[in-house]
């Protein structure tokens, strides 16, 4: 993006423009409000959130269980997915394909899955057909009977998928640079859905015991999004939800020690790679830190969308990438801040240098007035555009439940935004980014590689078989 | 379920969909411009997608990168696309910025060229060749989406060739390519402008007249060559590729008429019940009761001309016999011929869709996408509405004809990815 090349264009072109209509002036903006949330709890305790989005005939329902990962026993990661995924395959009298044909014959798919924070299941109906599925949805939360066999076989589905994910440079780039940049014991250095060790030790009485432990009344919020009153809302959850008694207890509290805080390179090998997958970063921070915005707007401009930092350096720049990003994850305790990508591989010590660059860049001065703008107007003029669907407000209703966001966070967030000072966000720039503990890690062909990382120093240089798993070795 | 539609022609020939809906302060621009990968000349594929870099990469009165920034300032999202047959441009964003993505839409059909450089060029050429990597050559069989229509389509067939085009092909493109595909396909006669969402339709029209109105009319495009083919393969069709992944993973893919045809309808009834949702037939057979797979798919490549392809893609757990994978499949679809649709097969499919279509709507960048493709491939935006009630006319016993005709053993194309070093018959 450069202002040379934009003037000279329109000073040469002057001329010819005649009678062209220049850049036009926004209109004014129409006020955009994020719909109301109205809570209420059923006497038994489920928490039901009542979202009313009555320009078209459907709702989502949304269930969230506050227990996911963070509540895995050591050793059994990947049991909360695994749970989840189990809750459609069986309830009293009706097993397997029968139980998914019920739910596929009033038009929805019951999507189930677990993240860090909870356990999940959502699907979107017509609303005519609500009741019946809510009812459905409530079964397969209370009571399934987990089937042995169809649990074991969507363990055995995970580990397929494991190894397929492992075998592709993007997926295990992904995968180790959490493994080489957690603590072994901390349950962030291993995947949500567990890892080719510790999946094949799940059991049906485990994922039984799982649920018996953690889905109850007490743990469970229902956010229903879309054509329906409160009223009709609370009506539903507890003619569904209602009958339900069961003591059980929420995930533990996580933590996210790293493996060690000095800056390191990990290169994972792949002969004859065509492209060097990148990931570099470190622990970043937990989302109810009080920098949150600012840290949004700093990873904004550095690499958070297309107009950012890193990605006009390494794409539109240099040429060495089809995209280039950042991003801080954002959990309950810190997940990872991470730069991606994939280069070239002959360009990859280069493409290296210019995200470190970059870091530095972000560190060593605030933006402009206009380059903190353009992240701001972004992030504020977007907010509208992610809430267009009833599955994307449930979603967010649910994460912020799930994270503890306090409830004016999304009525304020637009002005915040546009409120942040060029220094509040250099200030989160020196104090959330740390290159001297960054872990660089490169999914590439060793021959081409390895003596670019040598000869770079970022640090000590470790080359490990795409096999290898840290969080595995003693 | 209606959304309004409203239609315009400018003298130029550039037809604009107007669709109004005030629920969120939110437009979306869509623009389709009727050329794709089909289009391009002998030696340059992968050119037409290429191209859609290029129309980021500034026009007159734009910088190089200046329209995304443009558009993230405004506090919107965009992109484009390529497809076979057509390259679309879309923006959503705040509804007071509407003006904003017009005139960047008018200024790059209108006024491209003056902003075209070597360098930008050979800077996206290298864009491009990364995506090529990321995508398909650095991807576990991330070749299939240029082997299948290679295998399914004849050597000179418009849809034969590769989308993202060959490295070779890339290196090749000029300025002076550039700037004969833009004179050619890139005119306000070979496109559709549509607007969805929260406007005035008054003041819509005045800035699409505005921006657009002075573009002259292009000098008609070349059409392409008769895309008819018979009705079947008349054959089996076979290539085994080894790659770079743990398991086999099967392209079942079926000859059959094109989108829009009353005909195509059964297609997708069928493609849905073998493999749509949790409770199809391949997922049930192959995933649950025999678990040899870990994921079963049947869908449409929803071609409007010459014919489309039904296509089942199915994924091994690791370690299956190839060949087993390929057998249980093809059995699949041979218990399809035999049994025929059921009514309740039938039902399941539809309530799918229409839960489907309505969340899709939701959204006005989707609306007016849809919008575009009907006005693009059938010059009838309001087929639209019409749409989801044609897939419902479609009864059991017609879904069951259509399969005992078309997905018969020689109207099969099987590509079929192993793992290195694995023996497979040929």
């Amino acid at each position: 993006m450069s202002a040379s090349l934009t003037g000279s264009l329109t000073g040469s072109l002057a001329g010819s423009l005649a009678g062209v209509p220049p850049r036009p002036q926004p209109g004014t903006p129409r006020p955009y409000h994020f719909p109301a949330v109205h809570r209420h709890t059923v006497p038994n305790g489920v928490k039901v959130l009542v979202v009313p989005m009555p320009r078209l005939p459907i709702v989502t329902a949304m269930v969230y269980v506050d227990a996911g990962a963070n509540a895995d026993p050591a050793g059994e990661e990947g049991l909360a997915l695994l749970t989840a995924s189990s809750l459609t395959e069986g309830i009293a009298g009706c097993e397997g394909t029968q139980l998914v044909e019920r739910f596929e014959q009033l038009g929805t798919v019951a999507s189930v899955w677990a993240d860090w924070e909870g356990s999940y299941a959502r699907l979107t109906v017509l609303k005519e057909k609500l009741a019946p599925a809510l009812e459905l949805l409530a079964e397969v939360l209370r009571a399934p009977t987990f089937p042995r066999r169809e649990v074991e076989r969507l363990r055995d589905q995970r580990l397929a998928g494991l190894e397929q994910q492992l075998a592709e440079p993007r997926g295990l780039a992904d995968e180790r640079f959490d493994a080489f940049l957690y603590a072994p014991s901390m349950r962030y250095a291993r995947p949500v859905g567990g890892t080719p060790q510790t999946v094949p030790r799940l059991t049906r009485d485990g994922v039984a015991a799982f649920h018996a432990r953690h889905y109850g009344p007490a743990t469970t919020t229902l956010v229903l999004v879309g054509d329906l009153t409160p009223e009709a809302g609370v009506q539903l959850a507890s003619t569904a939800f209602g009958g339900w008694a069961h003591a059980a207890v929420r995930g533990p509290a996580v933590h996210d020690t790293p493996a060690t805080i000095a800056r390191r390179v990990v290169l994972v090998e792949k002969p004859d790679a065509p492209q060097s997958e990148l990931r570099v970063g470190h622990v970043g921070v937990p989302r109810l830190h009080p920098d949150y915005l600012a840290i949004v707007v700093m990873n904004g401009l550095l690499g958070g969308f297309f107009s950012s930092r890193i990605n006009l350096n390494l794409r539109e720049k240099h040429a060495f990438t089809y995209g280039a990003s950042s991003s801080f994850d954002w959990r309950r305790a810190a997940g990872p801040f991470t730069v991606g990508t994939a280069v070239k591989t002959e360009v990859t010590g280069r493409a290296l240098e210019e995200i470190l660059k970059e870091i530095d860049a972000m560190r060593a001065a605030p933006p402009s007035a206009s380059e903190l703008a353009l992240a701001a107007d972004y992030l504020a003029g977007v907010f509208p555009l992610r809430f267009e669907s009833t599955a994307a407000v449930a979603g967010t209703v649910a994460m912020a439940e799930s994270l503890g966001v306090p409830e004016n966070f999304y009525s304020t967030y637009r002005e915040r935004v546009r409120a942040l000072t060029a220094d509040e966000v250099h200030a989160a720039a020196r104090t959330h980014l740390h290159p001297d503990q960054l872990l660089v890690l490169a999914v590439g062909d060793t021959a081409t590689v390895a003596p670019m990382l040598d000869e770079m120093g970022l640090g000590p240089v470790t080359r490990v078989a795409a096999e290898f798993d840290p969080t595995e070795a003693s | 379920m209606q959304i309004p539609i409203e239609t315009i022609t400018l003298p130029n020939g550039l037809r604009v969909v107007l669709s109004e809906d005030h629920a969120t302060p939110i437009v979306a621009v869509n623009l389709w411009y009727h050329v794709g990968s089909a289009n391009e000349r002998a030696g340059r594929t992968g050119f037409a997608h290429l191209f859609e870099h290029m129309l980021f990469q500034g026009s007159a009165q734009v910088g190089a990168n200046e329209h995304f920034e443009l558009i993230q300032r405004a506090g919107g999202t965009l992109n484009g696309s390529t497809w076979l047959d057509r390259t679309n441009y879309y923006e959503t964003l705040p509804s007071h910025q509407l003006a904003l993505a017009l005139w960047l839409e008018a200024d790059r059909m209108a006024r491209l060229l003056p902003a075209m450089t070597q360098e930008k060029l050979d800077t996206q050429r290298d864009v491009v060749k990364n995506e090529r990597r990321w995508s398909v050559d650095n991807q576990p069989y991330g070749t299939w989406w240029e082997r299948l229509p290679a295998l399914c389509f004849p050597p000179e067939h418009p849809f034969h060739h590769s989308l993202i085009g060959s490295m070779e092909d890339l290196t090749e493109a000029s300025l002076e390519d550039v700037a004969a595909f833009f004179r050619t396909y890139y005119t306000p006669d070979n496109a559709v402008l549509t607007i969805a969402g929260d406007f005035d339709p008054t003041e819509a029209r005045q800035l699409v007249e505005r921006h657009f109105g002075a573009i002259p009319r292009g000098t008609g495009r070349p059409a392409l060559p008769d895309m008819s083919l018979p009705p079947t393969f008349g054959g089996r069709r076979r290539q085994v590729v080894e790659d770079a992944v743990v398991a086999p993973r099967v392209f079942l893919a079926f000859r059959i008429p094109p989108a829009g045809d009353q005909a195509w309808y059964a297609a997708y009834l069928l493609s849905a019940v073998l493999g749509s949702g949790e409770a199809c037939r391949l997922e049930t057979a192959l995933v649950r009761e025999q678990a040899i797979a870990t994921s079963a798919n049947a869908y449409t490549y929803d071609l409007t001309k010459g014919s489309d392809l039904l296509v089942v893609d199915v994924t091994a757990r690791p370690g299956t016999d190839p060949t087993a994978l390929e057998v249980a499949v093809e059995r699949e679809i041979d218990r399809m011929i035999v049994e025929g649709v059921g009514e309740m097969e039938r039902r399941r499919a539809l309530a799918l869709l229409e839960t489907a279509w309505v969340t899709e709507l939701q959204s006005a960048g989707s609306r007016a996408d849809a919008l575009s493709k009907f006005a693009t491939y059938h010059d009838d935006p309001t087929l639209l509405n019409a749409e989801l009630a044609r897939y419902a006319t479609v009864s059991a016993d017609e879904a069951t004809a259509f399969a005992r005709r078309y997905l018969i053993a020689e109207n099969r194309a099987t590509l079929l990815f192993v793992p290195q070093a694995t023996e497979v018959a040929a």
